[in-house]
């Protein structure tokens, strides 16, 4: 890619032009899994198992999504829901406070307290599933829903980006609300908040998008059939039934579509905010 | 840049509490840790205490029967070397990190270098695009692959008139199938940070070297290529980290077969406990695993730096 980059480089508009038309082929390869996913749940049966593929599903049928909530599908949607709901809010509520502290207060500690965040940040997340499942048995709250919000809610990337966008709040007007007599909590909640608040929404989106989707937590958490999530439900439904690829697209679209609708809503914040995230220097 | 970034991070110690009385340094620690307090609770219970129990719990052997844990020594750690299904698995992570890394952290700079100029709208449809994958989410992605991928019902097979070659089946293929599906589900963050870092880089120094006559690969070397360098090290870390944690592509697709050819250590820490109950083992690999990462992380920080 490279080399034609350097070849082309003398004749812009020549290269620009095999440029976006290697991005449009891209963007087809990127969106096309979620399109097969879509089209593959209205197809019937003969039509997943022809040999030729057809491109769009010329005669629509709901059989797989009747197959699909013959399972407790709607209990799985309803936990995923729950779960991504509740590590969201705490996450927002907690980070916020966190990284307020973290980035205008000046306490004995910060230093050190910040150097753990970042080491722990670049730790593999998922090494500490299969410790956290053993603690989850120990204080009984393996296979609820507590055990995969919790540990989602201590993990301290939202402290981080709360703390990069507290940072930007001026310092004038924290002592001049203390002036007006504002206590800590009237000033973090009528100033800071809502000067924070698009830093919040972007950690809200994020939690909840990597919430919904972290197969391997729920996976080691939640065991019982009735406290599956959405992802754990389709990959076991993948385990039992392997070929009967309609009902596991038609699970697949079920578990995708409130996530990407979600995304394509808020994706400006989605994207200021993890954008935010990586700019320490 | 090194020298600065040094005096940065010393200059607050010293004046951090400077015009503070002694009174308000107290108050302003206690009201500072009465805000950190709901965040520690979590990150102290459920990041910081795993950490330990995962070091504490690899020095023993423990099964889910708690009463039958004895003290293993260091017996995890000289298993694993040798444990061929690890030292396999280990390989086989090495292959797909040093394989992805590099692919996901150029095409995501190659792609952001080609949209980050157009039009806002267009723009933020590309990103948006490839973002998808993994918005989508690793289990849906996964499954429908496995679909596209299947001997006789998959797209693949039929488009390329292969119809019965196993793509997951065949030792030599099956890794290269989770790489690229990897790739896929790996690029959406790197372009949207690129996208972000190539927008603030000081255009005044472009312009300057564009009257100068710059080249405009001259100009990406060395005008851009520096100021996105930190950006640079965050994606070749996250990037790799994300890789070495690559899990669920590998339990769907393939179970890490054929023959262990898509093993790999996280899959084989899951594999222990959900096979064997061997907490002891999983704890200890899981030790290794980090102390890799550590390594791997530190040696881009190293290489990263001294380029400049």
């Amino acid at each position: 890619m490279n080399s034609a980059k350097s070849k082309l480089a003398g004749t812009p508009t020549g290269y620009k032009i095999f440029a976006v038309v290697i991005l449009i082929l891209l963007a087809i390869f990127f969106i096309f899994p979620l399109y097969w996913i879509i089209t593959g749940s209205f197809k019937d049966a003969i039509t997943i198992n022809a040999r030729t593929p057809q491109w769009f599903p010329l005669s629509p049928t709901m059989e797989n999504y009747v197959k699909l909530f013959k399972q407790p599908a709607m209990v799985w949607l309803l936990n995923t829901v729950i779960m991504a709901v509740g590590a969201m809010v705490l996450t927002c509520l907690t980070a916020s406070l966190a990284g307020y502290a973290l980035a205008k207060k000046r306490f004995y500690g910060r230093g050190i307290l910040f150097s753990i965040i970042i080491c722990a940040m670049a730790l593999p997340k998922q090494v500490i599933v299969i410790p956290l499942l053993q603690e989850m048995n120990v204080i009984s709250l393996s296979n609820t829903l507590w055990a995969v919000i919790l540990p989602t809610v201590g993990w301290p990337f939202g402290v981080f980006l709360m703390k990069q966008f507290s940072e930007t709040i001026p310092t004038e007007i924290l002592e001049a609300a203390r002036v007006d007599g504002a206590g800590e909590l009237r000033t973090f909640f009528s100033v800071v908040f809502p000067m924070i608040k698009p830093g919040v929404g972007a950690l809200a989106i994020f939690t909840f998008v990597n919430c919904w989707n972290d197969y391997f937590l729920q996976l080691i958490m939640l065991t019982s059939r009735t406290s599956w999530t959405l992802p754990l439900g389709i990959a076991r439904l993948q385990g039992e039934m392997s070929n009967d690829f309609g009902l596991i697209m038609a699970g697949a679209t079920l578990a995708a579509i409130p996530i990407v609708a979600v995304f394509l809503a808020f994706q400006k914040y989605f994207t200021q905010g993890i954008a935010m995230g990586a700019v320490k220097g | 840049m090194e020298q600065k970034a040094a005096a940065k991070a010393k200059a607050p110690k010293r004046s951090q509490f400077s015009g503070m009385s002694k009174a308000l340094v107290r108050r302003e620690t206690i009201s500072a840790y009465l805000f950190l307090l709901p965040s520690l609770f979590f990150f102290v219970g459920f990041v910081v205490v795993p950490m330990f129990i995962c070091l504490i719990y690899s020095f023993f052997n423990m099964g889910l029967d708690s009463t039958s844990t004895t003290f293993a020594g260091l017996s995890n750690y000289v298993r694993m070397f040798q444990d061929p299904v690890f030292i396999r698995g280990f390989w086989n992570t090495v292959l797909i990190v040093v394989v992805s890394v590099p692919a996901v952290t150029a095409f995501s700079l190659w792609v952001s270098s080609a949209i980050y100029q157009m039009k806002p709208a267009v723009r933020s449809f590309f990103r948006c695009v490839f973002y998808l994958p993994v918005v989508t989410g690793s289990v849906a992605v996964t499954v429908v692959w496995k679909w596209m991928f299947n001997p006789y019902n998959g797209l693949l097979n039929q488009m390329f008139n292969t119809v019965g070659f196993d793509w997951l089946g065949n030792t030599k293929t099956a890794i290269w199938c989770i790489i690229m599906i990897l790739f896929t589900t790996s690029i959406g963050q790197p372009i949207v940070l690129y996208v972000a870092a190539l927008g603030n880089v000081d255009q005044s120094l472009v312009e300057a070297a564009q009257v100068d006559g710059a080249t405009k690969l001259q100009v990406f070397w060395k005008i851009k290529w520096p100021q996105i360098m930190p950006t640079t090290l965050y994606i070749l870390i996250i990037t790799t980290i994300n890789s070495f944690q690559c899990f669920a592509l590998i339990q769907l697709l393939t179970s890490g077969g054929p023959s262990n050819s898509t093993s790999t250590i996280m899959y084989y820490i899951f594999y222990m406990v959900y096979r064997y109950n061997d907490f002891g083992y999983a704890n200890a690999m899981g030790v290794v695993l980090a102390i890799i990462i550590a390594i791997f992380s530190a040696i881009q920080f190293k290489v990263t730096k001294t380029d400049n």
